[in-house]
């Protein structure tokens, strides 16, 4: 047989959204395997974070509970701030298809309306697993413990997952609005660096002066961290007087926003990224 | 499968509008199954906004266009499902092996994970590819990554490919080979469209050519007709010394029955010609009787400038709106 096409020979059976979705999500897994600076973000820097705090913040900070119980408490917040940089894994990818031309390879092809999108979202859900596992091991190493259930852990693990996937949306808002991969590195030294710093992530939040304790109080990073904590049976540094709803239904309070980024996130993501590639 | 439509591209009317910027101004197209039809043009003429809009990934302001004999609008998969791309900038995809590149299409376009993989393999010998398969893209040579995304275009055996500049920024020798490699493509049934800047390789590839500029058909014909329109090949002399070139105007003028025309400053004389080699001969032993000393002296084709010139009284550069259109109707009947 010829390589060359002959025109009575046809591809394409009928549409397979599923297959499509997974076939652009491997493609998204085996990029991550072979840029070094991807698989550095996903295994290296959650390792690194965790040994970091622990070490360096971990004699400064006290958090009630005795001494050493710091690790417990960083545990929570390190977790919610490497899941909200999940943010950047899929606004990168999907900025360089865009500006590379593989989006429109892609859309020349007979594949299902939405596996593009999906796709990156599959990829990212997978690969956020990988710092998970890796922190929690981490974790293990400098003295964290879980001190409740197995139900309760696997809620903290579900709610990690949930949460995942919510940044994948506004990853996927962000890489079909940004112009670049550079402009999404800019945001997101600018905007969710920080924000993921003014929040319980690493220091109880009645540590903050004024304005930003109240921020903090209402960022949904810190409603992660501690809801994390209480359903590990870990410090949370929440019991405090006057601590508004946010902090006292900590877990509440997260679904909240999960549902609200993925019920307005996931639609305008789909919106802006058609209009995107649509010239 | 129903036999394939008489024409495996019909446009008519395309344009499109950017903000302020019309980048199509009422285009008609018309490509024949199984012929190969060049759009020429230079940067920014509207090639690449006529591809996108027939291969679905932008939709007209007005107009209509059927690919294969489906409505790229209203019938977009099924547009899809019938042609290839090779865009502009080679869009393989630099962190997966060439292999995989050609299976991913293929799984895309739900050949089956085997038949994706035998299909990868023969391409990739097919486009002498076979030895670096299972190397990243991003490490391959310019030609290799051209040669790599035409074989992903032909995954599927598409009828209708469209390949968008595909030797623009290659050396001459990978436009070369990859000319070698289209030619294999044409006369076998498959109906192709590529845009170029270079009307050499318009001439070497295509049956028919397209020439447009700011969003508007100028002129299209075989390039023989296009040729008689701008003059076709020409001689070209460089004298030694500038106090010649009058005498070796003269001389050219004889020889190819044409009027010359100057260029002082780089002593050069050029000459339209259709006698080719003939004319060639008669001047070299005519230059070398008045013992005229010759820098350089050869056959060339017009560039797309001249070619421009010629047709709209332009150069291909000037960003005026209406260059041209006085000559549109003339030249395009």
């Amino acid at each position: 047989m010829s390589a060359i096409p002959s025109p009575e020979v046809h591809a394409g059976r009928s549409s397979q959204p599923f297959h499509d979705t997974w076939v652009i999500a491997k493609r998204g897994l085996l990029h991550m395997r072979r840029q070094p600076e991807a698989l550095t973000d996903a295994t290296i820097q959650p390792i690194m974070f965790v040994l970091l705090f622990a070490y360096v913040f971990g004699g400064a900070i006290s958090v009630e509970g005795g001494t050493g119980k710091y690790n417990e408490f960083l545990m929570g917040g390190i977790f919610a701030q490497t899941l909200t940089f999940g943010v950047f894994g899929v606004a990168m990818a999907l900025a360089s298809d865009r500006k590379n031309g593989a989006v429109d390879r892609f859309r020349s092809l007979p594949i299902a309306g939405g596996a593009v999108l999906a796709g990156h979202a599959v990829a990212n859900l997978i690969k956020g697993l990988l710092p998970i596992i890796l922190m929690s091991l981490a974790g293990l190493v400098v003295g964290w413990r879980t001190h409740s259930g197995v139900l309760d852990v696997a809620t903290a693990y579900g709610l990690m997952i949930l949460f995942t996937f919510a940044m994948t949306w506004i990853g996927v808002l962000l890489g079909s609005s940004l112009p670049s991969p550079e402009a999404v590195q800019g945001v997101a030294f600018i905007a969710i660096f920080p924000l993921t710093f003014i929040a319980s992530t690493f220091v109880p939040v009645q540590s903050l002066p004024g304005v930003l304790q109240t921020f903090a109080e209402w960022n949904p990073i810190s409603s992660l961290s501690t809801a994390l904590r209480e359903l590990f049976g870990n410090p949370t540094a929440a019991a405090y007087d006057g601590a508004p709803w946010p902090v006292t239904h900590s877990l509440e309070y997260t679904l909240i926003w999960i549902a609200l980024i993925v019920l307005v996130c996931a639609p305008l993501a789909v919106r802006v990224y058609q209009r995107s590639v649509a010239d | 499968m129903t036999a394939p439509p008489t024409n495996a591209i019909e446009a008519e009317g395309l344009v499109k509008r950017f903000g302020s910027k019309t980048a199509l101004n009422g285009v008609d197209l018309t490509v024949p199954t199984g012929t190969v039809t060049a759009v020429l043009g230079p940067n920014g003429a509207g090639k690449t906004t006529a591809v996108r809009i027939l291969t679905t990934l932008s939709k007209p302001d007005a107009g209509t266009a059927r690919v294969a004999g489906y409505d790229v609008i209203t019938q977009a998969v099924e547009v899809r499902r019938n042609l290839g791309l090779a865009a502009q900038d080679a869009t393989v995809d630099g962190l997966l092996t060439g292999r995989e590149n050609l299976i991913m299409i293929g799984e895309l376009h739900h050949l089956g994970k085997k038949a994706s993989r035998s299909r990868a393999d023969q391409l990739l010998q097919e486009f002498s590819l076979a030895d670096s398969a299972d190397r990243l893209a991003s490490q391959y040579s310019g030609g290799m990554r051209r040669r790599l995304d035409l074989a992903a275009t032909l995954v599927a055996r598409p009828p209708v490919l469209f390949l968008d500049e595909p030797t623009t920024g290659l050396d001459p020798r990978a436009r070369a080979e990859l000319w070698d490699v289209l030619d294999g493509l044409v006369g076998r049934g498959t109906t192709l469209m590529l845009t170029t800047q270079y009307l050499e390789e318009a001439e070497r590839l295509a049956d028919n050519i397209v020439v447009i500029d700011h969003g508007r058909v100028i002129a299209e014909g075989d390039s023989r007709e296009l040729k008689r329109k701008v003059g076709g090949d020409q001689l070209q002399l460089v004298v030694r010394d500038e106090a010649q070139l009058d005498h070796a105007a003269s001389i050219l003028q004889r020889g190819a029955g044409a009027e010359p025309q100057l260029d002082r400053q780089a002593r050069r004389v050029t000459v339209p010609t259709t006698s080719g080699v003939a004319a060639l001969a008669a001047v070299s032993v005519a230059l070398a009787d008045a013992g005229i000393e010759v820098d350089d002296l050869g056959m060339r084709q017009p560039t797309l400038d001249e070619v421009f010139l010629t047709l709209t009284g332009k150069p291909a550069t000037d960003e005026s709106a209406d260059a041209g259109t006085g000559e549109l109707h003339e030249v395009s009947r």
